[in-house]
């Protein structure tokens, strides 16, 4: 489609994409504008990105300190770290064993696989909340983990990927006398390592972002992600502080930004693959 | 077995929190049972007549409807004439294709809390905007009118950059050459290669974005739970939502779960309407 | 008259230069190919003729006229494309009528539905219809009409590609490597068929190809393409009996020549692995060369003598009529390699030893730097070689 544009053209491309580009950053403008503010000028009748008076390190301290913040940012680490580990750990092998082996069910699994792909969580969420009543469980860090530790796109990522992989390579391994957990973490996984990549991005970025579950799941401040203590803070300030909300909503979002700048093709790749699902 | 001990776990987990309770939520929808109650009775279809005949649900129903078709035809639309236009020129792409696919990454929950700052009545930019303008100004969230619309705004600009980056992705694998044969043929300038080759070679995958964000809307709940909380009154309800009101805030369990099939039929049949789709891309290779 | 002239062309990718100060001339009518390994920059260079790529410098005439900064549409081509590069969501009809529809009808009549209440469309309509089902008919495909590309074998595929080139009687035939995607038996059969399309149209064809049986045996004249330049334009025959350069030497032929360093000791005379060659050169005495001795040029003999190679045979390949012999040279540090008629060379077994001469006017000599050295005088004219050898 890139052919020659004429200079009228190529200035018109963009004006528009700038005016777009302008127009969906503003959200983002506006947070980190106002996190820099005193209330007085955030309350004043009259728009300018920067301060008059710089208030960001007030905001931003206050952000810090009088909601747990770096505590809620620390729970979202946790849980996702946990949430990806238990998921490769899971499905791999399984992927493995439905990519490369074969045995009576197989396609039987897969179409448990396909189904599972096909159902929105939030379905599951009430029978989930009560398995997680019965097991004892909610309000704590399992709570917030144990419906995410398999992944049904993950199994179907992986195995699409590992059918790819030439059968002569598992012969290979095996005649090299590799165990068949050893074939997977050793020789599927590293040489499928771009969908592990791309499927872990997808993951975090999923449950980092996610907020139905967790609504439902914890109700301890301490044990918060960022999506809810975020509402949380918001809702203790009574919307009247906005100075330190926005600092705190920089915050959460902040680090899946600069992680996405940092590796844009990365996280394209992740966020649209998730699109088969 | 040894495949057995390879799948085994993840079989045992899909089972316990996937099959077993979508079944569930099935048998809970056809019971009296109240969450923490010891015993239960087959009601029939009950739970449904009486989701159906609330005022809310239908409300509900209503308003997903509304949202979903305001935001499909406008996250699709914009994603693929922004798509376009980044893939028409060479200069600055990445740059276009991240600040648009920003939104989509954002935390939204905290991203909401930005937009209400925005569309405060008083302080807001877009009120002051407005006002400088001389446009009228309204209490966005506030007002049953508008509520629903403006979250659906924020739903288009929450997913107009995913619309992006798949249409680029269509973009990207039209063969150069039949804009070479389109030059050739004559039809060498914009409109006509847009209408010649871009928008017909792009027909299969604009099918299957359609249904993607589509299925995207339909899972709205961020902004409402932050934003709007339903209201004013049913203004802003939406299914996802009704859902998680009555089955957890207002602990009407068997409510929930007739709630959570009617989303659920819904969902399957858009995902399996998009199975079809993908069916019919493999037409032109 | 449609005289191509191609004017001190160049083009750069970034900093890689692709061609360099090319200049072509192509008559009206003629069947030229420009032949040369991928990456030579042939393709860029029918690109710029076609004017999907704009040159760095230099300038196109096609007639009477420059047709630099002229829209592809207006400079009177048709091209087929390696992919054929067919519209994939529109029928056959509706491919071959495209350039025709773009051309006489108006963005108003080319409007879906709302076209044909524009006055004059049914009437283009129906005569578009008609050129297309005669252009079709004259190329066996009339009966595929209402199909999509995606439903047509490769060959069909192709001979649409002709067609929607030829329903417009461009003035050139533009063709970058259309058979490269057809199999190797259908590949021959189309070869023939564009042979007869050139023949019938009577107009210009160029032609892209790295595939040296498909330039010898289409073109009238082939223009050898070496990294981004241009090395030689001649005749099939010329190309291959009388090369300028030693690459193009290399480039065409197969099995490949065979090259040989040497020193030339008197007028006419050469050392070469321990032998003497005899052979038409003015070169001055010292000085050294290459010699380049195709491998059908040797002929068996006695042994001992001038222009005579005594070696042992390392391998032998039968290919039916005939057969390729590797030989180890004393002095050599590859094989050479030899083609004879298989009933001329009966009993030969590897370990073998073998005596081969060649005459003089088989030796081409070439400087170091790989440029032809010819002698003067009538002599130099060599006898030209049977096509039979690009039959391959």
């Amino acid at each position: 489609m890139s052919v020659r544009l004429s200079p009228t053209a190529a200035i018109m491309r963009h004006g528009v994409l700038l005016i777009t580009a302008a127009v969906v950053l503003v959200p983002f403008v506006w947070m980190v504008s106002l996190s820099l503010k005193p209330p007085g000028e955030i309350f004043r009748q009259h728009f300018s990105f920067l301060p008059e008076q710089w208030y960001a390190v007030q905001n931003y301290s206050k952000a810090l300190t009088s909601a747990p913040l770096p505590r809620y940012m620390g729970n979202g680490v946790l849980v996702c770290a946990a949430i990806l580990t238990l998921q490769i750990l899971i499905c791999a092998p399984c992927a493995y064993a439905l990519a490369k082996l074969r045995f009576r069910g197989r396609d039987l699994i897969f179409g448990f696989v396909l189904i599972g792909l096909l159902l929105p969580h939030q379905v599951l969420s009430l029978p989930l909340f009560v398995l997680g009543y019965e097991l004892g469980i909610l309000n704590t860090y399992a709570a917030l983990i144990f419906p995410f530790v398999v992944s049904p796109f993950g199994i179907f990522l992986f195995r699409q990927v590992f059918k790819t992989i030439p059968d002569d390579v598992v012969h290979a391994a095996r005649l090299d006398g590799l165990s068949e957990l050893g074939i997977v973490w050793k020789v599927m996984v590293p040489m499928a390592l771009p969908a592990v990549i791309a499927f872990s991005i997808f993951s975090v970025v999923g449950h980092w972002n996610d907020l139905f579950w967790p609504l439902i799941a914890v109700r301890s401040e301490s044990l918060m992600p960022p999506p809810l203590g975020i509402i949380a803070f918001a809702n203790e300030q009574a919307g009247n502080d906005y100075g330190p909300l926005m600092a705190a909503a920089t915050i959460v979002v902040l680090p899946l930004v600069v992680a996405f700048l940092a590796a844009q093709k990365w996280f394209v790749e992740g966020m649209t693959g998730g699109a088969v699902k | 077995m040894l495949a057995c001990a390879l799948a085994g776990p993840a079989v045992l987990l899909l089972f316990s929190l996937f099959f077993v309770p979508v079944i569930a939520v099935f048998v809970i929808s056809l019971t009296d049972w109240q969450f923490g109650a010891p015993t239960f009775a087959f009601v029939g279809i009950a739970n449904f007549r009486e989701v159906l005949a609330d005022e809310g649900f239908r409300a509900s129903l209503l308003n997903t409807i509304v949202y979903v078709l305001i935001v499909v035809p406008g996250t699709v639309i914009l994603g693929l004439a922004i798509a376009v236009l980044i893939e028409s020129g060479r200069s600055l792409r990445a740059l276009y294709r991240a600040l648009h696919f920003l939104p989509f990454m954002a935390t939204i929950a905290a991203m909401a809390i930005a937009w209400e700052a925005l569309l405060h009545p008083t302080i807001g930019l877009v009120n002051q905007t407005f006002l400088a303008m001389g446009l009228p100004t309204a209490n966005w969230l506030r007002d049953e009118v508008t509520a629903l619309p403006v979250l659906a705004i924020i739903g288009i600009w929450q997913n107009l950059g995913f619309a992006m980056v798949l249409f680029l992705a269509g973009l990207k694998s039209i063969p150069r050459d039949l804009y070479d044969a389109a030059e050739i043929d004559g039809a060498d300038r914009w409109l006509d290669r847009l209408c010649t080759v871009t928008l017909p070679m792009l027909n299969p995958v604009s099918m299957f974005v359609v249904i993607v964000v589509a299925l995207r809307a339909f899972e709205a709940f961020d902004t409402i739970k932050v934003l709007t909380q339903g209201g004013p009154g049913h203004a802003s309800d939406v299914l996802l939502y009704t859902l998680y009101r009555e089955s957890f805030e207002y602990l009407r369990t068997g409510y929930g779960a007739s709630v959570a099939v009617i989303f659920l039929a819904i969902v399957v049949a858009l995902t399996l309407i998009q199975a079809r789709a993908m069916d019919k891309r493999v037409h032109y290779q | 008259m449609s005289n191509i002239h191609l004017h001190q062309i160049t083009k750069s990718f970034g900093p890689t230069p692709v061609l360099r100060d090319v200049s072509l001339v192509i008559k009206d009518g003629e069947f030229l190919t420009l032949l040369g390994p991928s990456g030579c920059g042939k393709s860029t260079l029918l690109r710029i003729l076609a004017g999907l790529e704009v040159q760095d410098s230099g300038s196109v005439w096609i007639g009477e006229r420059p047709v630099d900064g002229v829209r592809p549409k207006l400079r009177d081509i048709a091209m087929v494309f390696q992919s054929y590069a067919l519209y994939p969501h529109m029928t056959v009809g509706a491919n071959m009528a495209l350039p025709l529809r773009m051309r006489r009808l108006n963005a108003w009549q080319r409007l879906p539905i709302l076209g044909w209440v524009v006055p004059g469309t049914r009437r283009v309509a129906a005569e578009i219809e008609a050129e297309v089902s005669r252009t079709a008919k004259a190329l066996d495909i009339g009966h595929l009409l209402s199909r999509k590309p995606g439903q047509l074998s490769g060959g069909q595929r192709q001979r649409v590609a002709v067609g929607r080139a030829m329903v417009r009687h461009p003035a050139v035939f533009l063709m970058d490597e259309p058979l490269s995607n057809l199999d190797a038996k259908l590949r021959v059969q189309m070869r023939a068929e564009i042979k007869d399309l050139h023949r019938r149209l009577g107009v210009t064809f160029v032609y892209v190809t790295h595939d040296q049986a498909e330039a010898m045996t289409l073109s009238d004249r082939v223009a050898v393409m070496l990294e981004g330049e241009l090395i030689q334009v001649a005749p099939p025959q010329e190309i291959y009996a009388n090369p300028d350069d030693c690459r193009v030497a290399e480039f065409v032929g197969s099995p490949k020549i065979n090259l040989l360093d040497s020193v030339v000791r008197e007028r006419g005379s050469v050392d070469a692995v321990g032998t003497r060659f005899q052979l038409l050169s003015d070169a001055e005495p010292g000085t050294a060369l290459t010699l380049g001795i195709r491998p059908e040029a040797f002929h068996l003999s006695d042994g001992g003598g001038v222009n005579t190679l005594t070696g042992a045979v390392r391998l032998i390949e039968h290919m039916g009529s005939d057969l390729f012999v590797h030989l180890d040279l004393a002095g050599l540090d590859h094989a050479l390699i030899v083609r004879l008629t298989a009933d001329r060379a009966p009993h030969i077994a590897p370990g073998q030893t073998l005596h081969l001469s060649v005459k003089p006017d088989r030796v081409l000599a070439f400087s170091r730097d790989g440029k032809r050295l010819r002698a003067a005088g009538p002599a130099e004219m060599c006898k030209v070689p049977s096509l039979r050898q690009f039959a391959l």
